[in-house]
């Protein structure tokens, strides 16, 4: 899909990204892809590179090895101009300070050209009513959405997301996930790491699956949970719970129901989520050499 | 899903904005949210202020009379003193603890995803630094000229020595504090680390012995650093030329000292735009 866009269409481009820490590989060649207007989602278990990938991207950390594109741009080498261009929110949790949340989001826009107005971000991620409240007093979800602000304040073009919603109630998840969803439709390429399956299937237009610092799986949310085709069959029998695993789920459930006088109890058919694909995915890349897990190339 | 909203308006090779906010607005930007910041500290800013002024009153307590023959009396001489002491507290002490909390608490990271350059990080602070130095300066005069008998610096000259010196020296100390902050790995040892060249300086620097009284070797060390210098040109503002015979060059060395803070100020400023970093040494 990416290979026939033009290169001046992709945001973010990766080839052989390389990172350690004192020897230890935490990223080990990592080829990305992402187009503008897109919204991409990176999943892994903790320690999967995720955070270190963006971290690069972002301009926030030095790789090892590797050719990184962002914007057009080395992140290496990016300067001011470039940083106007991108909106991080990172990982970390924004420091509880005195400031009131208007003034650190007006304080932010002013290091822009052209930024959003700070009053209609404060609403955008729902803290019109905190909007004069000192960022100490916020609780831990709102100083989450103050950093969202801060990421969106400057209109960047491509914005980084790093594991976004962690600790949000399930309300204020669904609030965030129409606000990127608003964004994207805007034009606003994103990026974002999760350790949320739905969040990704609800959000993401493609993903990329790492475990132990490369890509295992690629493909749109819809293409990762239905790569595996067998379903699974599972009724309560007169001798107790049964369960087949089978390429021809509707050929299994006619004979059953020939063999069968009058309903089957407990009849279900699941095909595999996301979330099983994900974890055999996972278990996969634990338990095979990592030469033979590489899917970007 | 983006098919129906092609982004146009980003079109990739649109030159980046070429015009972003100049250093002077983001400085000011910076000062604003600096002096919010402090200021709404409250422990913080009695402490701050209280200090210098607890220690003027006590050791005026405890230390009066001349100084030799000098007719200078010793509580004259130690206000000067204090405020060379309150000002590189301001500056050193204060800039270097307060970058190493930003650099703890995620502040800096954040400042370096924006277009935010570091001189304007840095001007903020120094603004900060020199308000609190304005401050404490006048609170200090106010107490020495209402309780301790000193007199406001006597010529237009007098003035203008006041003036560059403090200006000189709270320049000195900033970026002195700023160069060290980026050695500090972490902000629980920010506070030692930057209190104790604070703490021996003023001990060998004149800020709370007369300085000719101090061993010979120990003067020597202290012509080293900027305290020493920011004292005797403070000295050589309020005081009498009577008091000339306990300086231990029987000058006030003006040149000497805009040469000795200047060489700092210049050390510094090479040390700060060589080592500082965002992000620290850990994320190399």
């Amino acid at each position: 899909m990416t290979s026939a866009t033009s290169q001046a269409a992709l945001a973010v481009r990766v080839r052989g990204l390389s990172k350690q820490y004192q020897g230890k590989t935490a990223v080990d060649g990592i080829d990305l892809d992402i187009e503008r207007g897109e919204v991409f989602a990176l999943l892994g278990p903790n320690g999967a590179g995720k955070t270190t990938t963006v971290e690069i991207l972002e301009g926030h950390r030095r790789r090892d090895g590797g050719a990184v594109s962002v914007l057009g741009v080395d992140p290496g080498r990016a300067d001011r101009h470039w940083r106007a261009r991108i909106g991080i929110v990172l990982q970390s949790d924004l420091a509880a300070g005195e400031l009131t949340v208007r003034e650190m989001i007006t304080q932010f826009s002013a290091y822009y050209q052209g930024s959003r107005d700070p009053g209609e971000v404060i609403a955008a991620v729902g803290l019109t009513g905190q909007a004069g409240t000192r960022l100490r007093r916020l609780s831990g979800g709102q100083r989450r959405r103050v950093d969202v602000a801060i990421g969106i304040v400057g209109r960047p073009e491509l914005l980084f997301l790093d594991e976004p919603t962690t600790g949000f109630d399930p309300q204020a998840r669904r609030q965030f996930w129409e606000l990127i969803a608003g964004l994207s439709r805007d034009g606003t390429t994103i990026l974002l790491t999760t350790h949320y399956l739905d969040e990704a299937a609800a959000l993401a237009d493609r993903l990329a699956v790492l475990a132990g610092g490369r890509v295992v799986a690629l493909g749109t949310p819809a293409d990762l949970g239905r790569s595996d085709a067998k379903a699974t069959v599972s009724w309560l029998g007169p001798d107790g719970p049964h369960s087949v695993s089978t390429d021809e789920p509707t050929r299994c459930v006619v004979r059953l129901a020939e063999s069968t006088e009058g309903e089957i109890a407990g009849l279900s058919v699941t095909r595999p989520s996301l979330e099983d694909r994900y974890l055999e995915l996972i278990a996969e890349a634990d338990g095979r050499p990592l030469s033979q897990t590489g899917a970007g190339r | 899903m983006i098919a129906t909203t092609e982004p146009t308006k980003y079109a990739s090779n649109e030159p980046p904005a070429a015009r972003l906010p100049g250093l002077p607005k983001l400085a000011a930007v910076r000062g604003i949210v600096e002096l919010k910041l402090f200021f709404r500290q409250r422990e913080s800013v009695v402490f701050t202020f209280a200090l210098p002024i607890i220690l003027l009153l006590l050791f005026g307590q405890i230390f009066h009379g001349q100084i030799g023959h000098t007719g200078v009396d010793f509580r004259q001489y130690f206000i000067a003193g204090i405020m060379a002491s309150g000002l590189m507290s301001a500056t050193f002490v204060n800039l270097g603890v307060s970058i190493a909390l930003d650099r703890d608490d995620g502040t800096l990271t954040r400042l370096a995803g924006t277009p935010l350059p570091a001189t304007a990080y840095f001007a903020g602070k120094a603004i900060l630094a020199f308000v609190v130095c304005a401050l404490e300066v006048a609170v200090l005069l106010a107490i020495g000229v209402l309780l301790l008998g000193l007199h406001l610096p006597a010529s237009a000259e007098r003035w203008f020595t006041l003036g560059w010196v403090l200006v000189l020296g709270a320049a000195t100390c900033s970026l002195l504090g700023i160069a060290v902050s980026c050695l500090i790995k972490s902000s629980r040892s920010a506070v030692a680390v930057m209190n104790l060249p604070y703490l021996v300086l003023s001990f060998i620097s004149g800020v709370y012995f007369v300085f000719s009284d101090l061993p010979h070797s120990l003067q020597q060390v202290a012509a080293i650093f900027p305290l020493k210098w920011i004292c005797q040109g403070l000295r050589s503002a309020f005081l009498p030329n009577s008091l000339l015979v306990t300086e231990p060059a029987h000058s006030w060395q003006h040149g000497e000292t805009a040469l000795v803070l200047g060489a700092w100020l210049v050390a510094s400023l090479v040390i700060c735009i060589k080592m500082f970093s965002w992000r620290g040494r850990q994320s190399r």
